[in-house]
């Protein structure tokens, strides 16, 4: 015969792990929700308010007038050669950095790293520096009829160094953590150098160079610091989209500052839109590769 | 297809660590060999050696006579399966298995027709037929081993390098595959070197053994003449379990404590030793004058023999001994060691 005992409720826990107050809840997503809108939705939203302030017609106009469309093909111009030389030397300095150890390879890492660090303004002024009219190399190459400041290679030099860091370093540490079992296992299956780099070293990495590309070319295209003190702001011929803007403006032009502006903020939301799809299958690869 | 492989006096170094001391070994055509020891002992770095994956400090590797640095590492052909399979993961595994066949020069390269006819033979033998288009991640981990197998052997190599081949997988399926891979040895009759931490996995599957020990080979033989007749203290104390009793030899004989307990063949009076002993190799009976004793601690079951521990005064750590099943002992009781066979080896 089993005792019927009184029902005693079990005792509340004093303390729950990782159930925080609810107020202390709401206010910690109240006050991050006003942070995000205050700084970034609300510019955000400025920017199409007042280029679409004046209507359709003059946003239009703003937008395809030359000299913005002259900053536009300057724009993808820049970008594309500046993507595609930090492509090469992201991928070439990340194989040196994952597979070999070499005296120095620390100081390679910090070093990769500086642009980062490197306020634009200087950046751009190191190249009036080397190459501009009393600059070491200027003279030179000018005797020569080469153009460096106040000119395309100018701009596109001060574009590739402060965009250098962005593809190596989201290569790095995914080739690191790979290791070189895939290599070594195609090498000695009797593969060529080049069949192993396209076969298996590259496909192995491709989200993160994707990523890495997406992130160096929306900084490419915003780049402004070090392009505005190379470029002479020459208005059609030097002048890229984010100086564009900022010539608009400074002629109390703002409806077609922030038409072009506009572009400019379309292209970050894409890039963010990329940038979670990018995660997204990285991460489901990840999940399925382990 | 098969060649005979000879490492002579290999050495290698990293950063003023010893990884390889003057490593010497002989394969023959067709053996399966195993290389045995603990972490850090050279094991892998040797068998990275011979595939070509790393270089030697001094010393040579050879295939059938010839110098293996002569050769690229396609010309090698060697079979390697990384320990972690190193599976190309984008990859179908077909196209892994594929993957030796493709990368040859146009010259050499089969027709596509006869790659596939190939690689199906082989899923066939390493029975994955059928999971051909699958990708590495939905194969459980005795399939990628299978897979990664099977890459290797379709370049034919002409030695079969297995590191740690079931280090991650387990207790069952690597029951399981260590009979296949016996099998499927003796079917394709490769020349075959593998790198194992574990002594029941060298010496159920390899005809030989290698033992190496921080860079040294200890011995090598078949697996009852390491097992039964070990040349070293620790080749004897990394096959499986022993006591150890540290010994003096005095008239001709090994003696603890004033018994002596073996016989000290070639051994001069005087020395000091260390002799090894196996648990089963230990009888124990009722204390009798003559006998080394000592006092039953506890009595433990392990399958189908009982274990049990054994304070000896003079001893820090107690001696495990075997227990007949139709003794009656019980934890505290005094008992006499008769040994059997024992090993006596000087400094360790």
């Amino acid at each position: 015969m089993s005792e019927q005992r009184p029902a005693t409720p079990p005792l509340p826990p004093r303390e729950r792990v990782g159930q925080e107050h609810r107020l202390i809840r709401a206010v910690l997503i109240v006050v991050v929700l006003a942070f995000l809108s205050l700084f970034l939705f609300m510019p955000l939203a400025t920017v199409f308010i007042e280029a679409l302030s004046r209507g359709v017609m003059p946003y239009r106009a703003a937008i395809l007038d030359a000299d913005a469309l002259a900053a536009m093909r300057l724009t993808g111009l820049v970008a594309l050669v500046a993507v595609s030389v930090n492509v090469v030397f992201g991928l070439a300095a990340s194989w040196a950095i994952a597979r070999f150890d070499f005296r120095g390879k620390n100081l390679l890492i910090s070093l990769i790293d500086l642009p980062l660090s490197i306020s634009p303004v200087i950046s751009g002024l190191i190249y009036i520096l080397l190459f501009g009219a009393q600059g070491l190399f200027g003279p030179w190459l000018k005797a020569r009829g080469f153009e460096v400041v106040f000119a395309l290679p100018g701009i596109v030099l001060a574009t590739v160094f402060v965009t250098f860091p962005y593809v190596a370093r989201e290569l790095i540490p995914h080739m690191q953590s790979q290791g070189k079992a895939d290599e070594e296992a195609a090498l000695s299956l009797g593969a060529s150098g080049w069949r192993v780099f396209f076969r298996i070293t590259l496909p192995n990495v491709t989200w993160s160079l994707l990523y890495g590309v997406l992130l160096c070319n929306a900084r490419a295209m915003g780049e402004f610091g070090a392009v505005s003190v190379v470029s002479g702001r020459i208005r059609g011929v030097t002048t890229t989209l984010p100086l564009h803007v900022e010539i608009l403006y400074n002629e109390y032009n703002a409806p077609a500052a922030f038409a072009v502006a506009s572009l400019l903020a379309l292209l970050a939301l894409v890039t963010l839109a990329l940038k979670v799809a990018l995660e997204w299958r990285y991460r489901e690869e990840r999940a399925l590769s382990r | 297809m098969s060649v005979g492989l000879r490492i002579e006096a290999v050495e290698r170094h990293f950063q003023g660590f010893c990884a390889l001391d003057a490593v010497s070994l002989d394969v023959a055509p067709g053996e399966l060999l195993a290389l045995l020891g603990p972490s850090g002992s050279g094991k892998t770095t040797l068998l990275r050696l011979i595939a070509g994956l790393d270089h030697a400090d001094a010393g040579r590797v050879l295939f059938d006579g010839v110098d293996a640095n002569s050769l690229t590492l396609r010309e090698r052909r060697i079979g390697f399966v990384f320990q972690n399979y190193a599976l190309f993961r984008h990859m179908r595994v077909f196209e892994n298995i594929a993957f030796g066949l493709k990368a040859r020069p146009s010259a050499t390269r089969p027709p596509e027709g006869e790659i596939r006819r190939r690689v199906h033979a082989l899923l066939e033998l390493v029975q994955l037929a059928g999971l051909e288009a699958r990708f590495p991640a939905q194969l459980s981990g005795g399939q990628r081993q299978r897979v990664a197998l099977a890459r290797a052997l379709a370049i034919e190599p002409r030695v079969l390098l297995l590191d740690e081949p079931f280090g991650a997988l387990d207790a069952r399926v690597r029951q399981d595959l260590r009979a296949w891979l016996r099998d499927l040895h003796d079917k394709t009759g490769h020349t075959t070197v593998f790198v194992t931490h574990d002594q029941d996995e060298a010496l159920g599957l390899a005809d030989r053994i290698a033992i190496l020990n921080k860079g040294r080979i200890e011995q090598v033989g078949t697996p009852d003449a390491v097992y039964d007749a070990p040349e070293t203290g620790f080749v004897c104390g990394f096959l499986g379990e022993t006591n150890s009793l540290p010994v003096s030899i005095l008239n001709g004989a090994a003696q603890f404590s004033g018994f002596a307990l073996r016989d000290a063949g070639t051994l001069p009076d005087g020395t000091k030793a260390e002799l090894f002993v196996r648990p089963h190799e230990i009888a124990l009976s009722e204390p009798r004058p003559g006998l080394l004793t000592g006092t039953i601690l506890h009595i433990r079951r392990h399958g189908g023999i009982r274990r049990a521990d054994i304070a000896i005064s003079g001893l820090i750590k107690p001696l495990k001994a075997e227990i007949a099943p139709d003794i009656a002992f019980s934890p505290g009781d005094p008992v006499g060691l008769a040994l059997g066979k024992a090993h006596v080896f000087v400094g360790q």
